[in-house]
C-alpha cells in the first residue's frame, strides 16, 4: 500500500486554512458594496470556483492532445481528474451566481451567454461521463474520452461568442463599460483583497482536490492489477 | 510469410497475449486451435490490422506492423465470422464497392471470376441480405480474395453454419488454400481444422503452448495432441 | 496468382476513388431501402406537427420561430440519419470491413460525412416546401438555402464523428444525441440567427456574423474530426 505523501497532507491542511480565511474576509472584512448589499459577498466564491473551473476544462482539453499523442492512460487519469474537480466546482459557480442573481435581477436563470454557456458546457462534461461509462475497454475508453473532451472543449468557447451575438445582461466586472446599469461595480480595495485571495484559495483547493483525485485514479488501479493477480 | 516475434497485448491492464512467437512459411496453412478467451481473435486481428500490438514485433507479407499498414492490407485477404457485407446490396454491388477500395483493375471481370469460384454467379443480382447465412459466408471468401492476397486469415468461418453449408465452405476453402496462399485459420471445430490445415498450433493462456504439422501428428490424432497440450 | 504482384495498388492514388466508393455505396443502398430516408422524413413531419400544437403556430408567431422550428427539427431528424447510418457499418461488421481496406481512414470519414449530408440535404428539401405550403411561407430563398447547407455541414462533420463513437459503445442508439447537442449549440445557433435574417428580410451586413460564424465551424470541426478520426476506429 502507497502511503499518503506528505506534501498532499500539507497541502490539505493549508487548503481547508485557506478556506476559512477567505471566508472570513468575503463574509466579514469585505465591506458591504452599497447597491447591491450583502448578497454581493457571494460573488468572491463565485469568481473564485469558475476560474478555477475554467483552469481544469482547459487542462483537460490539454491532457487530451497529449493522450492522443502519447497514448499513456496516466493522461487519461489527469483527465477524468480535471473534469470531475471542474464539474463540481463550475455547478457551484452557477449555484452561487442563481444566489446572486435572484435580488440582482430580480430572477433566479437567465439565457445570458454566460449562464447559457455555462449550462452547455456543465452539460457537454456530463456527457462526458455518460460516453465514459458505456465502454468496457480501458484503451477505447480513454481514446474517445479524450476525442470528446477535446471537441467539448473546443464547442464551448465558441457557443460562448456565439451566445454574444445576442445581448447580453451579465456584468463585465473588470474592463466592462456601462457595468454598473447591469448590476457590476467598481471594487474598493479591501474587497480587492477579498477577490484576489479568494482566487488564490480556490487555485489551492484545486490543485489539493485534483491531486487527491489523480492519486484516487492510481490507487484504483493498483485494486484492479491486485484483483486480476488473484483471479489469474 | 508471416513472422510475430514476442508479442504482447495488453487491454488496460489485462494482458491477452503475453510474450507469443509465431511464424508461417509462405504456403502453409496453418490451424490455430485453443479454448474461448486464450486470445485467438486478438491475435488474429493484430494480424489483419486491426488492433495494434502493445509490444512486440509484428511481420505480415514483409511488412510490418503497425507502421506498413496500408501495405499489409493490400495484401491481406480476412473472413470473420461476421460476413463484412451489406445487406441493402447485391452480391455484385458489394463486390464492386470493395473493389473500389482496393483499387483494382479490369473490375467486372474479377468480380465474375470470383463469384464462379463461390458458386454464386447465378444469384449475383440478389440482395444479400436474401442470402442464407452459408452462402454469406461463401461470399465473405469472394469479398476476401477479390484482391488476390497472399496472406489469408480466416477467424471461425464455421460460426452458425450447417453441415452442407460447412462442407460447401470446405471446398471454397481448399480453392482459396491450393493457389499456394498463407492461411491462418482460427477455429474450436478439430475435425473441420484437421481436414484442412498442414500445421496445427495450440494457443493457450497468451502464447503458443505447442505446434505440430500434419506429418508430424500422423501417428497420434489432433484430439490427443490438443487435449495433451492444454494439460501442459 | 499469389507470387507476390498483388493486384491491389499503393493506396496514395486512391483517396478520392475510396470517398466516392464509400459514398455510392451508402446512396445505393438507401435508395434500395430508403429506410432511412423514409424514417427522418416522417420524423421530421412529425415534429412540424407537434411544434403546430406546441407553439400555435398563427401567423404572427409564425414568422418569428419559424427558423427556430426548421432547425430543431433538422437537428432531432438528423440524430435518427446519423445512428442509422453508422449502424449499418457496424451490424454485419462492415467497419472492420471497411478498416481493412488500404485507404487512409480519413476517406473513411469523409466518404460517410458525404454521404450523411446527402440523406440530410435530401430531407430538408422536402421538409421546406411541405413547411411552405402549410405556412404559407415562402422558404425558397438563396441565402436561406446556403443557411442550411452550411450548417448542415458543420452538423454532420461533429455527428459522423461522434456516431462513430456512439455505436461502439454499449448505449448506442440513446447516447449519440446527449453527445451531439451540447456541442453542436454554435452550429444551430448561428444558423437559426441566419435564417431569421433572411426570413425577415434584414440587410446581409446585420447577420453576416452568424454566417461567418458557420463557415469558422464548419472548417475547426471537420479539421478536428479529419485529425482524431484514428482514433475513434482504430484499436
Amino acid at each position: 500500500m502507497q502511503s499518503k505523501p506528505v506534501t498532499l497532507t500539507i497541502l490539505d491542511v493549508v487548503s481547508i486554512i485557506l478556506l476559512g480565511i477567505s471566508t472570513y474576509l468575503a463574509l466579514v472584512f469585505a465591506p458591504t458594496e452599497l447597491v447591491m448589499g450583502d448578497v454581493q459577498r457571494v460573488f468572491y466564491f463565485h469568481i473564485g470556483t469558475a476560474w478555477t473551473a475554467l483552469l481544469g476544462f482547459i487542462l483537460a482539453a490539454v491532457f487530451s492532445v497529449i493522450y492522443l499523442v502519447k497514448k499513456d492512460l496516466k493522461w487519461d487519469r489527469y483527465q477524468v481528474a480535471a473534469i470531475e474537480v471542474s464539474l463540481i466546482f463550475f455547478f457551484i459557480t452557477i449555484v452561487l451566481g442563481s444566489i446572486w442573481a435572484r435580488p440582482a435581477w430580480n430572477t433566479w436563470w437567465t439565457w445570458d451567454p454566460r449562464l447559457t454557456t455555462a449550462a452547455v458546457t456543465e452539460l457537454i462534461y456530463i456527457a462526458y461521463f455518460m460516453l465514459r461509462q458505456g465502454i468496457d475497454d480501458p484503451d477505447r475508453r480513454a481514446r474517445f474520452g479524450a476525442v470528446y473532451a477535446l471537441v467539448g472543449g473546443l464547442s464551448a468557447p465558441i457557443t460562448f461568442f456565439a451566445i454574444r451575438l445576442f445581448r447580453t445582461i451579465h456584468p463585465v466586472v473588470i474592463g466592462g463599460a456601462n457595468a454598473e446599469a447591469e448590476g457590476g461595480f467598481s471594487m474598493t480595495a479591501d474587497m480587492r483583497v477579498a477577490f484576489f485571495f479568494a482566487l488564490f484559495t480556490f487555485t489551492i483547493i484545486f490543485i489539493d482536490l485534483f491531486w487527491n483525485r489523480i492519486r484516487l485514479g492510481d490507487l484504483q488501479e493498483k485494486v484492479e492489477q491486485l484483483k486480476l493477480k488473484v483471479t489469474m | 510469410m508471416i513472422t510475430v516475434k514476442k508479442l504482447v497485448k495488453r487491454f488496460g491492464l489485462k494482458t491477452v497475449l503475453r510474450g507469443l512467437d509465431f511464424e508461417v512459411q509462405p504456403g502453409e496453412f496453418v490451424a490455430l486451435l485453443g479454448p474461448n478467451g486464450a486470445g485467438k481473435t486478438t491475435f488474429l486481428r493484430i494480424l489483419a490490422s486491426l488492433s495494434r500490438p502493445s509490444l512486440g514485433e509484428v511481420n505480415v507479407a514483409g511488412y510490418r506492423l503497425p507502421h506498413e499498414a496500408a501495405a499489409v492490407r493490400a495484401r491481406l485477404g480476412v473472413v470473420s465470422h461476421l460476413p463484412l457485407l451489406y445487406g441493402d446490396l447485391t452480391a455484385e454491388e458489394n463486390l464492386r464497392f470493395y473493389s473500389r477500395m482496393y483499387n483494382l483493375p479490369n473490375m467486372e471481370a474479377r468480380i465474375t471470376e470470383v463469384l464462379e469460384m463461390v458458386g454464386l454467379e447465378n444469384r449475383r443480382r440478389d440482395l444479400v441480405r436474401t442470402y442464407s447465412r452459408g452462402m454469406q459466408q461463401r461470399l465473405a471468401i469472394g469479398r476476401a480474395v477479390l484482391h488476390d492476397p497472399d496472406v489469408m486469415l480466416f477467424d471461425e468461418p464455421y460460426t452458425g453454419l450447417d453441415q452442407d453449408a460447412s462442407s460447401m465452405l470446405d471446398e471454397v476453402l481448399q480453392t482459396v488454400a491450393a493457389k499456394g496462399r498463407t492461411v491462418v485459420m482460427t477455429s474450436h471445430d478439430l475435425a473441420r481444422a484437421e481436414d484442412l490445415a498442414t500445421r496445427f498450433d495450440i494457443l493457450s493462456r497468451g502464447v503458443i503452448a505447442a505446434s505440430a504439422t500434419r506429418r508430424q501428428l500422423r501417428r497420434s490424432n489432433l484430439l490427443s495432441f490438443y487435449k495433451q497440450a492444454l494439460a501442459d | 496468382m499469389a507470387n507476390g504482384q498483388p493486384n491491389a495498388q499503393p493506396p496514395s492514388g486512391n483517396f478520392i476513388k475510396a470517398v466516392s466508393a464509400v459514398v455510392w455505396k451508402d446512396l445505393q443502398a438507401e435508395f434500395r431501402s430508403r429506410e432511412l430516408f423514409s424514417a427522418m422524413l416522417v420524423f421530421s413531419l412529425l415534429i412540424i406537427l407537434i411544434f403546430n400544437f406546441a407553439l400555435e403556430l398563427d401567423v404572427e408567431t409564425r414568422r418569428s420561430v419559424t427558423s427556430g422550428v426548421l432547425w430543431a427539427t433538422f437537428a432531432f431528424a438528423g440524430t435518427l440519419g446519423l445512428n442509422r447510418s453508422m449502424a449499418i457499418e457496424k451490424d454485419r461488421g462492415c467497419l472492420d470491413g471497411l478498416l481493412l481496406a488500404p485507404v487512409d481512414r480519413s476517406a473513411i470519414y469523409f466518404g460517410k460525412v458525404i454521404s450523411n449530408l446527402a440523406f440530410m440535404l435530401i430531407v430538408e428539401i422536402i421538409v421546406l416546401p411541405v413547411y411552405s405550403v402549410l405556412y404559407n411561407i415562402n422558404l425558397f430563398q438563396p441565402g436561406l438555402l446556403m443557411v442550411i447547407l452550411l450548417g448542415s455541414i458543420g452538423y454532420v462533420g461533429v455527428g459522423t464523428l461522434l456516431s462513430t463513437m456512439s455505436v461502439q459503445t454499449r448505449t448506442r442508439d440513446i447516447l449519440l444525441p446527449i453527445l451531439l447537442f451540447p456541442v453542436v449549440v454554435p452550429v444551430l445557433l448561428a444558423a437559426v440567427k441566419a435564417s431569421n435574417g433572411f426570413l425577415e428580410g434584414l440587410e446581409l451586413s446585420e447577420f453576416l456574423l452568424p454566417i461567418n460564424l458557420l463557415i469558422a465551424y464548419d472548417i475547426i470541426f471537420i479539421a478536428v474530426a479529419f485529425m482524431v478520426f484514428d482514433n475513434v476506429v482504430e484499436e
